[in-house]
């Protein structure tokens, strides 16, 4: 269980840039939890994901993992319970590095790295069945450079790189929105084959509300830093995007005029 | 021995003893993306730690592993500025270069130049042994080093600690959210990297039989210039131990070059500029080329639309709708 209790943070303090980018912000995701999150542009969405994983500190408020309060620990330490795949496919992996270099750190992913190989034999069987997985025919390249891939499939192998070791919590931060429509098709669904299928507990933000609708077991909606809306189960299943256009304007008071939330409708 | 021969035995032997320096500048350079500038102070450091310790009567191997620790803590003194106090990276080094010179002035009592006389070395270790000449036995020590070293790097790079420095240098934000500190895998290859410009100072300062507190002046250029050399040399090499040994071959090219420049009639301080000129350019050209090929690319009509049917506004809404039909 994850939870986060009176979460603030706010930006550029002091200046005339100033932002209150969380407010007093409040979360509990249940182990098995697949959440999928909205909200207009500046509503907080990634600066929740970014505070959950200790990119920076927070002003105030306490986040916990398992029971253990994370909230004074920095990124690399939080890594050890935390999957993440970004919105820039070039962000989750190593463009110098082989395929298999890159998931043989990943597989370290929270471990203390000593003086013994990186790749090793043994583990290799591991990488080539996971990388079939994907369907891209990744298995039979191993040694190539990760930079000889596309976008999408380098999305396709931060996806497996971040759940190869299995996280506490899964990440996602509009991973499917720089990629060509076909492209972030198939990552969608390789990422519900893998969060569905591992059980897996994820936050997944998205601009795509048909999505953030037909995939995981509940919902929430941003706003100015809070989540306005908290919806999962049958509820949920029962929305249409109209309830969520509804919903936001009742909560916020304002319309949702986000061009690429009216897009993707 | 003829002139020629003598000049070019020297200039192989000093190359090979400065491609121990061109391999800790392309720890940083290459594997981390730092252009390290403590590298001018550290090497300095390295020749003037085992000149002294030589002098004041410690075994000269002992001295040499001085040097290389000396070396080392510069690196580390570099690497906590720029991680701990998150100084920019040439900044922090180019700090502790300006601090070294008052150090190794210090470390030599003073005086500019320290010079070795018949005191032992390492070198003399083996002309002694063997009757061969300073620089013979130079090359020697300095081949057999370059191989202990280029191993041990081929190894590290291939652990686990290795990796993650060479991850660092890729991706970092990548690197940190798998859980590693970037600040320490930063200060390793700092230290590693200054630690073998400390040795390769050590060992220069043995041949030359004198640390002279000019003797790094331009030693981050003239790492940058050899692993350019090396890459221009041999670049479809793919495998990480042979680009190593293209850096260091590149190191005894460019003293080679420098080594017929001076033979010729090039004044010695003019080749500061010739360093930095080949560096430049080299760097220059990738750059040049690309903006040369961008304006040369274009053209009033759309060929591109003209050779492929169909693209442009009405393919990408075709293919919106293809997607839409997909279900998405």
């Amino acid at each position: 269980m994850i939870s986060l209790k009176n979460v603030s943070k706010t930006f550029n303090r002091g200046t005339i840039n100033e932002k209150r980018a969380l407010d007093n912000l409040n979360l509990v995701i249940n182990d098995g939890d697949f959440i999928t999150v909205i909200g207009g542009n500046g509503a907080g969405k990634s600066t929740m994901l970014n505070a959950i994983a200790g990119v920076f500190p927070v002003d105030c408020g306490k986040i916990e993992i398992d029971g253990v309060n994370v909230t004074r620990d920095p990124e690399h330490k939080r890594a050890k319970y935390i999957g993440r795949v970004f919105q820039d496919p070039m962000k989750g992996t190593a463009a110098g590095m082989q395929i298999e270099e890159n998931l043989s750190l990943a597989l370290r992913r929270g471990k203390t790295r000593g003086l013994g190989w990186q790749i090793r034999a043994e583990e290799r069987e591991t990488y080539k069945n996971e990388l079939s997985r994907l369907g891209l025919g990744l298995e039979d390249r191993l040694t190539d450079r990760v930079g000889l891939l596309s976008g999408g499939q380098r999305q396709a192998v931060t996806l497996l790189m971040a759940t190869l070791k299995r996280p506490e919590l899964l990440l996602l931060d509009e991973h499917t929105a720089a990629l060509d429509p076909a492209t972030a098709a198939t990552v969608l669904k390789l990422t519900r084959e893998i969060v569905e299928g591992e059980k897996l507990t994820a936050l997944m933000v998205t601009h795509n509300m048909k999505d953030a609708i037909s995939i995981g077991n509940r919902l929430i909606m941003m706003d100015r830093g809070q989540i306005i809306y908290d919806v999962s189960g049958e509820e949920k299943e029962k929305l249409t995007v109209e309830d969520l256009l509804r919903k936001f304007e009742a909560a916020s008071g304002t319309e949702f005029s986000n061009d690429r939330m009216m897009l993707s409708r | 021995m003829s002139g020629l021969l003598l000049v070019t035995q020297g200039a192989v032997s000093q190359g090979v003893l400065w491609g121990i320096m061109v391999l800790g500048v392309y720890i940083t350079y290459k594997l981390l993306d730092i252009p390290d500038l403590t590298a001018d102070g550290s090497f300095t450091l390295g020749g003037c730690v085992c000149t002294v310790a030589i002098l004041s009567g410690i075994n000269p191997i002992l001295a040499t592993v001085m040097g290389l620790f000396a070396g080392l803590m510069a690196g580390a003194v570099t690497g906590i500025l720029h991680t701990v106090f998150e100084i920019p990276a040439i900044l922090s080094g180019i700090l502790t270069q300006i601090g070294l010179w008052s150090v190794n002035l210090r470390i030599m009592g003073g005086k500019p130049n320290n010079p070795l006389l018949q005191a032992d070395s390492t070198i003399s270790f083996v002309v002694d042994r063997t009757g061969l000449s300073q620089s013979q036995a130079a090359l020697i020590v300095g081949v057999v080093l370059v191989i202990i070293v280029i191993a041990v790097l081929y190894w590290f790079f291939g652990t686990e600690i290795g990796a993650a420095l060479r991850a660092t240098g890729d991706n970092a934000d990548m690197i940190r959210a798998l859980g590693v500190n970037i600040n320490h895998t930063k200060l390793i290859a700092l230290s590693l990297s200054n630690g073998l410009i400390g040795l390769s100072g050590a060992m220069v300062a043995q041949m030359l039989k004198h640390a002279d507190i000019n003797m790094g002046r331009g030693a981050i250029v003239i790492g940058l210039a050899a692993i350019v050399i090396g890459e221009v040399l041999m670049n479809r090499v793919k495998n990480f131990g042979l680009k190593l040994f293209s850096a260091v071959v590149g190191a005894m090219i460019y003293l080679l070059i420098r080594a017929y420049a001076i033979q010729l009639g090039l004044n010695v301080n003019d080749m500061q500029l010739i360093s930095a000129l080949l560096v430049a350019v080299a760097l220059a050209i990738p750059v040049a080329m690309r903006k040369w090929r961008e304006k040369a690319a274009y053209t009033e009509e759309d060929l591109y639309a003209a050779e492929h049917e169909g693209s442009g506004v009405k393919a990408l809404a075709e293919a919106s709708e293809d997607a839409d039909k997909e279900g998405r």
